[in-house]
């Protein structure tokens, strides 16, 4: 892509190909490149070959869980009933995804609009994980066809799960109106835009409402089983809440994450005002980042301190936990502080792939790696559990590239009007509109 | 609407509130049980081991044919649990001071407040008058929770079936007999009598009287009566529970006490939370000419203010 562009490729960022002639949907979706270009650079990308033989392999396995059942690609069992689906997909996922949440408060509730040029990031991150933990949970449960059963056939709203239920497929379509703007803008939709700027403020609300609640939801779900988790990763008053605290540095840091490596893969799809702010807002969100991570620490010990379970500290399973705090939690802490203090962007990427490598393991030491601690036997994973696995995430990843590419979440559409200047200075009468205004709401 | 209506509405609507919640959360927790809930008293110090009522629920419930036939007595040499195609298993245990070893029969207990039913979104469980937990095949969706929330592993799961999965447990022949007031097959059968049909109060009664009247033959415990909030089936032993594969760790609480402090919650977020963050909008863009912060160059803008 980069040789294309050096070439002079002219990449979609407008409606217009050139002054009076619109792109169609098809050179949109081809980047505006001819498909010869297209297929060229797919080809190119070493990745897209890993990709096929990981389809090739993992798409027919996925096949196959349908036809013959989960016990044929799983080793869940009466006594593991969770295997690395929900414990990597579904728990794994949906903290990394709090990042939509988080910057669309940031950006719309508290008026951060220093984090604007990210914020489309934050909300996609969120709504793709969302979306892919909700198809590994299709792909672990046991008739998926009914999933939405506790919606309109039977009801258990006493349940957590059903709190899970509601608020995810709820958040879900609150995310996908969020995100829809940049698909609007895209596809040249403006009544579309202006409908879903009128409700920001209500899609947004809603979506804290609803992200504390499943957050929490998803530990509380492991309340259900105090005798099962270890009691290392077990609190019956602090459950929800680590889970919702770790949520937080979690999705600060996927989105440095996944800004980092579209920064080194894919920074042609950059526009000024993103390459220019990326440092700096990364330090920003970095800093949001080592706030949770000291917050969840806390509660971490204090959780240890209010139940005692210093004692287990002794145990395989505590140093097993210490090493989890030490990786995900303590070590990305200081150097997150550490990289803030002395403006090393760099480090701060190092970091924040710690913390979600931390998140992942915390997830899966609690739904998995120490769950049934009492039994004597261990389950392993199924070969084609782990195939499938990587399979989805490769599809997730596909998808990811596949709107950031053409989406502007890394890049601001330009508009009609403002296609003239690229990066557009406002204009005399514009300035004393915008003055004229102010007066009025001042003196109002 | 006038206004008075509407005042008069919220009255009545706060008064209603206010007398019908608290009883309610009063209610929860404390729940002991139906008043004419049918139990099962085991006594282990009778059990032989012979796995007669494992038979008799294979044929009852008809499930597939058992891998080892039910008078093979080398499965002891391992402790097995239940499946879906055993939803009860005898255990043997490790003997003491050279008494036979104890035998223990395993199936759901069907808890008073059942761990399964309180975690299932589709409401698949239920616990009837009768003291049997059932469970509806026709709206499972498969999440497996209710496994994750079984504090005994009771629930098994048809993972090989592919099309049609669903959750195997005991449900107290409650379609076949229970209903009707006759007792399950297992007891039925059991040429023992170290299964005891009744009444749960009266059950639990005549437990303490066995205990009373023959305190070396037992522990001065019945399993059951308060663990979790108390279960259908009961047991006595000559040995502490523990040493029978009965967990001792559960408390007497009901699974469902551990997962209150969240449910709790739930209300004061959806409140307080459109309130809080609503207000801190306000504040946050008070002098601000918020209407066009969505704009695209809105960072510009601030940067020029």
């Amino acid at each position: 892509m980069k040789k294309l562009i050096a070439s002079g490729a002219k990449t979609v960022d407008s409606p217009q190909k050139s002054p009076g002639r619109n792109w169609t949907i098809m050179e949109k979706l081809f980047l505006g490149l001819t498909l010869q270009q297209y297929i060229g650079q797919a080809i190119r990308n070493p990745l897209n070959w890993i990709f096929g033989i990981i389809f090739a392999i993992g798409i027919p396995i996925i096949l196959g869980r349908f036809l013959f059942g989960l016990s044929w690609v799983t080793h869940s069992s009466n006594d593991y009933p969770w295997g690395l689906f929900l414990a990597f997909g579904l728990f794994g996922m949906v903290p990394l995804s709090s990042s939509g949440f988080q910057l669309g408060t940031a950006c719309e509730v508290f008026g951060r609009h220093d984090l604007e040029p990210i914020e489309r990031l934050g909300l996609l991150n969120g709504l793709l994980g969302y979306f892919f933990a909700v198809v590994y949970l299709m792909i672990d449960l046991g008739q998926p066809w009914r999933l939405p059963y506790p919606m309109a056939v039977a009801f258990g709203p006493a349940s957590v799960l059903f709190l899970v239920a509601w608020h995810v497929s709820t958040y879900l379509s609150v995310q996908i109106a969020e995100v829809s703007v940049s698909f609007f803008e895209w596809i040249g939709f403006p009544i579309g835009i202006r409908a879903i700027r009128k409700i920001t403020l209500g899609l947004t609300v809603s979506g804290i409402i609803l992200s504390t609640l499943h957050q929490g939801a998803l530990g509380a779900l492991f309340t259900y089983a105090p005798g099962k988790v270890h009691p290392l990763w077990y609190s019956s008053s602090f459950q929800w809440i680590h889970f919702f605290v770790s949520s937080i540095p979690g999705g600060l840091c996927m989105v440095i994450a996944v800004s980092t490596i579209a920064s080194n893969t894919m920074s042609w799809r950059f526009d000024k005002r993103f390459r220019d702010s990326l440092d700096r807002i990364t330090i920003s969100l970095a800093k949001g980042a080592s706030m949770g991570l000291a917050t969840y620490l806390t509660i971490k010990l204090l959780s240890i301190a209010h139940d005692n379970k210093w004692g287990y500290f002794m145990t395989g399973y505590g140093q097993w936990y210490l090493v989890e705090i030490m990786i995900g939690v303590i070590v990305p802490m200081f150097l997150l502080a550490y990289a803030i203090h002395h403006n090393k962007v760099t480090l701060i990427r190092f970091g924040a792939f710690l913390v979600v490598f931390g998140i992942f393991l915390n997830r899966l030491n609690t739904a998995y790696i120490t769950f049934n601690w009492k039994l004597s036997y261990r389950e392993i994973p199924h070969w084609r559990e782990v195939a499938i696995s990587i399979t989805v995430y490769s599809i997730y990843i596909v998808v990811y590239r596949f709107i950031v590419y053409r989406l502007p979440i890394f890049y601001q559409w330009r508009t009609q009007e403002e296609l003239a200047p690229a990066y557009a200075t406002e204009t005399e009468t514009e300035i004393e509109a915008k003055a004229l205004k102010n007066a009025e709401a001042a003196a109002s | 609407m006038k206004r008075r209506d509407f005042l008069k509405g919220c009255l009545i609507g706060g008064a209603a509130a206010s007398l019908g919640v608290p009883s309610k959360s009063w209610a929860v927790g404390s729940f002991e049980g139906y008043p004419d809930a049918m139990g099962v008293l085991v006594d282990t110090t009778r059990c032989i081991g012979c796995r007669s009522c494992e038979a008799a629920c294979n044929k009852e419930q008809k499930l597939p044919e058992p891998d080892v036939p039910f008078d093979d007595t080398s499965v002891f040499k391992e402790h097995r649990r239940t499946t879906e195609k055993a939803y009860t298993v005898v255990n043997r245990y490790e003997a003491k001071d050279g008494q036979k070893p104890p035998y223990r029969k395993m199936q759901c207990n069907h808890c008073n407040e059942p761990g399964c039913l309180t975690s299932c979104f589709v409401n698949a469980y239920t616990k009837t008058g009768e003291g049997a937990v059932i469970y509806d095949a026709k709206v499972c969706v498969g999440c497996r929770t209710c496994m994750v929330a079984c504090p005994f592993n009771i629930p098994a799961y048809s993972y090989s079936s592919a099309f049609a999965p669903v959750v195997k447990k005991c449900i107290f022949c409650y379609h076949t007999r229970l209903k009707f007031g006759k007792p399950p097959a297992c007891v039925e059968i059991c040429p023992r009598e170290a299964l005891t049909f009744g009444l749960r109060f009266d059950l639990i009664k005549m437990g303490h009287e066995r205990i009373r009247e023959t305190p070396d033959r037992y522990v001065d415990h019945i399993y059951g009566e308060k663990e979790l909030g108390g279960t259908s089936w009961l047991y006595l032993s000559r040995i502490p529970p523990e040493q029978i594969g009965l967990d001792e760790t559960v408390g007497n609480e009901p699974i469902i006490s551990n997962v209150k402090e969240f449910l709790g919650m739930v209300p004061m977020v959806l409140t307080i939370w459109p309130a809080l963050f609503s207000g801190i909008h306000l504040l946050a863009t008070r002098n601000k000419d918020h209407g066009d912060a969505h704009h695209n160059h809105s960072e510009q803008e601030d940067g020029k203010k």
